[in-house]
């Protein structure tokens, strides 16, 4: 199989390089991720501007949370340039909101819901809460979050004993509650059933598109999405593009960044799947 | 006075006629005046002692306890206390004050566990083989010292009745200390024990606070030794606040409930023993797990009857 160069540059968004990086939320340019001897991905070119909704698709192990780690600072580039909100990422930037890939609670977990979601409002800060004017704010601030993710009614229960999809409210409300300008959700999506799969990323369309906050959200299975995302990021074999669902996901654009005849076949309820990938991993091509 | 007591109570099961209660072997009858019964103890002076600094150790351990069960540390803070038993056994074979040698030999384990910070789960083996190991160095201590198996036994069960004024001072300083700490670390603590990933992410020092915890948890431990001795660390400090975790799960309310837990099995046990010849340390770890039991089985009873009752509808 012959090399292709410059496969992510000048894919999608010709003018990229027009844009002022100050207005951007999130930008990569030449961007490259090593780790050990294993270069993770190479040529990364994206940019997210204010307000999008991105989601970030790809076989495991392709990178994906290593993109969410760069942009939260825990993790530095091997290679080109990356700008998170007109700054060089750095740790504890309190404008970004984070949801990690996590299993769910202990069934034992002794903390109500309320307080996880308020130790997304002051969980950094020394000492202890001393009850007063200041305290009752804060409450107020913590039943509206609770209150527009639906979660109000069992927010004083322990954690550890509501489902999967409850307790990713309290995890979505906690992240929110600063008004970050970024939210980042690693799988999110994982340990949920359908309904809530459809549900938590509507949620988040809406409590994001309130603010202006611009989502990305890492996930194995776009379909869920596509009602409500503006962008893709396609990370495969070491590629990374950017561009609309109806661009990014489809046999040409596949086939070029894994390297091999994969095709993209949509059903009759215009549901996106990705066949041929198994001959790939049965028989990876040599290049 | 607690050397004597401590010979009495060695040998509780050496003739029948012991098993049965005595109620004037302190000299004072047991009245149910339950007011004017405190107020003749407290003629005591070791009686006095014992209160404040039962008192101070069942208010720092309810308190550190929490976060010990919060953050599965009990095995660790059971390991604790067995090295502190070497560093103790250590300091008196040199001559020094035991409470230096304890001192010393858990704040340093603490600082190595603190370091270890998330790799300490699962660890149980390593930590169970160090311990034992401990414990044995702490009999060679023992067997050099040529003495006094009174120390060894009030350093494993307790002897609070064998507090002297100058120790509730030390307590209570070292009381003081460990509540400002808890105090500062409250909230960066809990969230880091909740939700470590977040945490971090968001900037709370989560390896400095692992560290910071560890330490205060042995202070904590090397100042409820003199109230329940060694072996018996888990009654004040995890007893105690997993029967309030069950009970509620705010974590205030819990933290208090787990003080007053734990103050009151330590001020029963004391007031008891009082006018029954056994260890402090028996009342105050029986009245806790009766506690414990009692809270399960009621939980366990109401979820039954719910259950019925749902299926009756």
């Amino acid at each position: 199989m012959r090399r292709i160069p410059n496969r992510s540059v000048g894919l999608i968004n010709n003018d990229m390089q027009k844009k002022n990086t100050t207005d951007l939320t999130v930008s990569l340019q030449d961007a490259a991720v090593q780790l050990d001897s294993r270069i993770i991905w190479d040529d990364a070119n994206v940019n997210v501007e204010q307000g999008e909704f991105v989601a970030v698709v790809g076989p495991n192990g392709s990178g994906k949370s290593t993109l969410l780690r760069v942009l939260l600072g825990l993790q530095y580039l091997s290679k080109g340039h990356v700008k998170v909100l007109g700054e060089t990422p750095h740790r504890g930037n309190k404008l970004i909101g984070y949801v990690p890939q996590r299993r769910t609670f202990e069934p034992d977990m002794p903390i109500r819901g309320r307080d996880l979601v308020m130790m997304g409002l002051e969980g950094l800060r020394w000492g202890f809460a001393l009850p007063g004017p200041a305290q009752h704010r804060q409450q107020k601030l913590v039943d509206e979050i609770l209150q527009s993710v639906e979660a109000l009614k069992y927010a004083d229960r322990p954690i550890g004993q509501l489902s999967g999809g409850e307790q990713q409210r309290f995890i979505l409300a906690q992240a929110l509650i600063g008004k970050p300008r970024l939210l980042l959700l690693d799988e999110p999506l994982a340990n949920l059933d359908l309904r809530n799969q459809i549900a938590i990323p509507q949620l988040v369309a809406k409590l994001a598109s309130a603010d202006s906050t611009t989502v990305l959200l890492v996930t194995h299975d776009i379909n869920p999405l596509l009602p409500v995302v503006d962008k893709v990021i396609y990370i495969a074999k070491g590629n990374m593009v950017i561009g609309k669902p109806e661009e990014v996901i489809t046999t040409e654009t596949l086939s070029r960044l894994y390297e091999a005849p994969v095709e993209v076949v949509r059903d009759s309820n215009g549901r996106l799947f990705v066949v041929g990938l198994e001959q790939e991993v049965a028989h990876p091509h040599e290049h | 006075m607690g050397v004597y007591h401590l010979m009495a109570t060695i040998n509780p099961l050496s003739s029948l006629k012991n098993l049965i209660p005595n109620l004037t072997i302190r000299g004072t009858g047991f009245s149910w005046n339950l007011v004017a019964d405190v107020l003749a103890q407290f003629q005591y002076a070791f009686m006095q002692h014992a209160y404040m600094a039962g008192i101070i150790v069942a208010v720092v351990a309810g308190i550190v306890g929490y976060f010990v069960v919060l953050r599965s540390l009990s095995f660790a803070g059971h390991a604790l206390s067995h090295i502190g038993f070497a560093g103790a056994t250590g300091a008196v074979a040199l001559g020094v004050n035991p409470i230096y040698g304890l001192l010393v030999f858990t704040v340093g384990a603490a600082m190595g566990m603190g370091f270890m910070g998330k790799r300490i789960y699962g660890r149980d083996v390593v930590i169970g083989i160090v311990l034992a190991w401990t414990l044995g160095l702490g009999v060679l201590f023992l067997s050099l010292y040529t003495g006094y198996a009174t120390e060894a036994y009030a350093l494993l069960f307790g002897e609070i009745l064998g507090i002297s004024q100058a120790d509730v001072i030390v307590t209570l300083i070292a009381g003081v200390v460990t509540l400002i700490a808890m105090a500062i670390m409250f909230r960066p603590l809990l969230f880091a024990s909740v939700d470590g990933d977040v945490a971090e992410a968001r900037g709370v020092p989560v390896r400095l606070l692992s560290i910071l915890f560890m330490v205060v948890l042995a202070i904590s431990v090397s100042e409820a030794v003199q109230v329940v001795g060694v072996l018996l660390i888990f009654a004040l400090l995890v007893t105690p606040p997993a029967i309030a975790e069950r009970l509620t799960a705010h974590p205030i309310k819990a933290i208090g409930l787990s003080v007053l837990l734990a103050i009151l099995f330590t001020c029963i046990g004391l007031f008891i023993s009082f006018y029954l010849p056994y260890p402090v340390s028996f009342f105050i770890t029986t009245l806790a797990f009766i506690t414990y039991l009692v809270v399960r089985l009621w939980a366990y009873v109401r979820q039954r009857f719910t259950k019925l009752t749902s299926e009756a509808v």
